[in-house]
């Protein structure tokens, strides 16, 4: 499913980067073939609401784009204008291949995807290893689009493709003891350059608590824009939490383990006065270095000015409940 | 040095000095300012004020280094493309990063020490371009020296205003730091050093 967005329907707009490539195509053309539909049929069952496609094995091509076969349309951010794919793929917070922006789209080529396993651990009866093939059926893929608010002050609006965590945390059967969840990236010197300085303290560990993770809002997001995500976005696996600071969003996730006590987050060791565990947007809490309250959405121009940032990043509705009786001014 | 080498030279700095602007304005032009424009414009500007202010300073060392003093009258077009820069670096941020949202621009400063250093060391330096002219070196005489030398301050107060930007990788700061450390350690050695030696330098 391509999704164009008004300034893509010209031509002479389109990016070398976005054409895609014959081996991407012809690849795609199999896939298609291999499983079985028509093109009509295979359209007919990506927007059909409850489908869920057999996802058919997909061989990873070093820094090719690949569609995902099957997911459904949501409602969620239905009218939201999308960021530019060029902007959500080019301009990246990930430490692990270096500190600029523009340095994970560049960097990440060497970086491999597929195989992938997430070991689960801790305080589940099912301390196992699973496969990303597998961590894949264990519910239908969706389409979200969910606003992104970086501590930075930045803002984007992304198409992910993904599972909610709820269903992982539902398979894995936490114990009693189970009050957080650890999510534990890769830290791969050899095809991460950033792992080789000690910028952060590797490998790059985030957390939540275990009602914020089973949210319904709370996404392992495995695509973008109806792809597989691009190394530089988290590749193959990552975590979304749309109302807390992108930060939160650990990529290229390897083990999720469940235990007891609050989890001690890269971010908050790096700067435990300015990155806070819950990190949840708030234009009410100020941050050391930048101003919280309003953000500049990425693509809107030279011209395109600031908007206000909304408490919970406009998600009051399905998350403001979780927090009640909490000091979010010390609780940040 | 001759004077028609120095006209030279000060052309050869014009030229130099406007390519960092021609570039934004190609890029911008051209629509390849990145996914957040506004943010590389300021960090562009930025980045060539804090450049031109070190050249500005790195003048007195080849003095005192070399003996040389023809260098020495370049100074004042080099701190003025330092002041051009940091008036752009101020402009993008009060209207094409901030949008003339006067209460959230002021909420900004007040509370970020980063933007609060940054605004002190522009606030220093107008008074300086201001009196850069010929008239005001007669008119201020000793003054204008002692005035100058806030240039001190506002080196250190840029390159900290740099440095409490960067989340966690200081490499680019740290270069900075390092040149600004340098050019006036020079200066401090030569004031201390034993005084037949700075004597010689004098007599050069």
């Amino acid at each position: 499913m391509i999704i164009l967005n008004q300034s893509k329907l010209n031509p002479s707009n389109i990016q070398p980067s976005e054409i895609t490539s014959r081996e991407v195509f012809e690849n795609r053309r199999h896939f298609l073939k291999a499983a079985g539909f028509g093109l009509a049929a295979g359209s007919a069952l990506l927007l059909s609401k409850q489908s869920q496609a057999a996802i058919a094995p997909v061989t990873f091509k070093a820094n090719s784009r690949q569609k995902i076969s099957g997911f459904s349309k949501t409602a969620y951010g239905a009218g939201e204008k999308l960021t530019q794919y060029e902007d959500v793929t080019t301009y990246n917070n990930y430490y692990e291949f270096g500190t600029g922006k523009s340095d994970p789209a560049i960097q990440a080529t060497l970086f491999k995807p597929r195989p992938w396993t997430i070991s689960i651990e801790g305080q589940v009866k099912k301390a196992k290893t699973i496969s990303i093939e597998d961590l894949l059926k264990l519910a239908p893929l969706e389409e979200r689009i969910y606003r992104m608010r970086c501590v930075e002050a930045w803002s984007m609006v992304i198409p992910w493709v993904g599972l909610p965590l709820a269903s992982l945390v539902k398979w894995a059967e936490p114990t009693g003891n189970a009050k957080y969840i650890e999510f534990i990236s890769e830290s791969d010197p050899q095809s991460m350059p950033g792992v080789r300085s000690p910028i952060l303290d590797w490998p790059y560990t985030e957390g939540l608590r275990m009602d914020e993770a089973t949210n319904p809002l709370t996404l392992l997001a495995v695509g973008l824009y109806g792809e597989y995500l691009p190394n530089q976005n988290g590749a193959p696996v990552r975590l979304v939490t749309p109302w807390k600071y992108g930060f939160k969003g650990g990529k290229a996730i390897v083990k999720i383990r469940f235990v007891e006590k609050m989890p001690l987050t890269t971010w908050y060791k790096a700067g435990p006065s300015e990155y806070g565990f819950y990190a949840n947007v708030n234009p009410n809490v100020d941050h050391p270095r930048w101003t919280q309250s309003s953000e500049k959405p990425i693509g809107a121009g030279l011209f395109g000015g600031r908007i206000k940032t909304k408490m919970f990043n406009g998600y009051s509705e399905q998350v403001a409940h979780m927090y009640t009786g909490m000091d979010l001014n010390r609780n940040f | 040095m001759k004077k028609q080498h120095i006209v030279f030279v000060k052309a050869a700095i014009w030229l130099f000095a406007l390519l960092p602007l021609a570039r934004l304005i190609w890029l911008g032009v051209n629509d390849n300012l990145g996914a957040n424009p506004i943010e590389f414009i300021e960090h562009s500007t930025g980045t060539w004020a804090l450049v031109f202010l070190l050249i500005t300073l790195g003048m007195t060392p080849i003095r005192l280094l070399t003996g040389q003093v023809w260098q020495i009258q370049l100074r004042r077009v080099l701190g003025l493309f330092m002041f051009f820069y940091a008036c752009l670096h101020i402009i993008t941020y009060v209207w094409l990063d901030f949008v003339f949202m006067w209460d959230e621009l002021l909420i900004d400063v007040a509370k970020h020490p980063r933007i609060l250093v940054g605004f002190a060391a522009f606030l220093l330096a107008i008074p300086l371009a201001a009196t850069s002219n010929s008239y005001m070196i007669k008119r201020l005489k000793t003054n204008w020296k002692k005035l100058h030398q806030a240039v001190y301050l506002i080196a250190i107060l840029a390159v900290v205003h740099f440095w409490m930007l960067v989340k966690k990788d200081l490499t680019e700061p740290i270069y900075y730091a390092v040149v600004l450390i340098v050019l006036l350690g020079i200066r401090v050695y030569f004031k201390y050093k034993p005084l037949s030696k700075s004597k010689v330098i004098k007599a050069m």
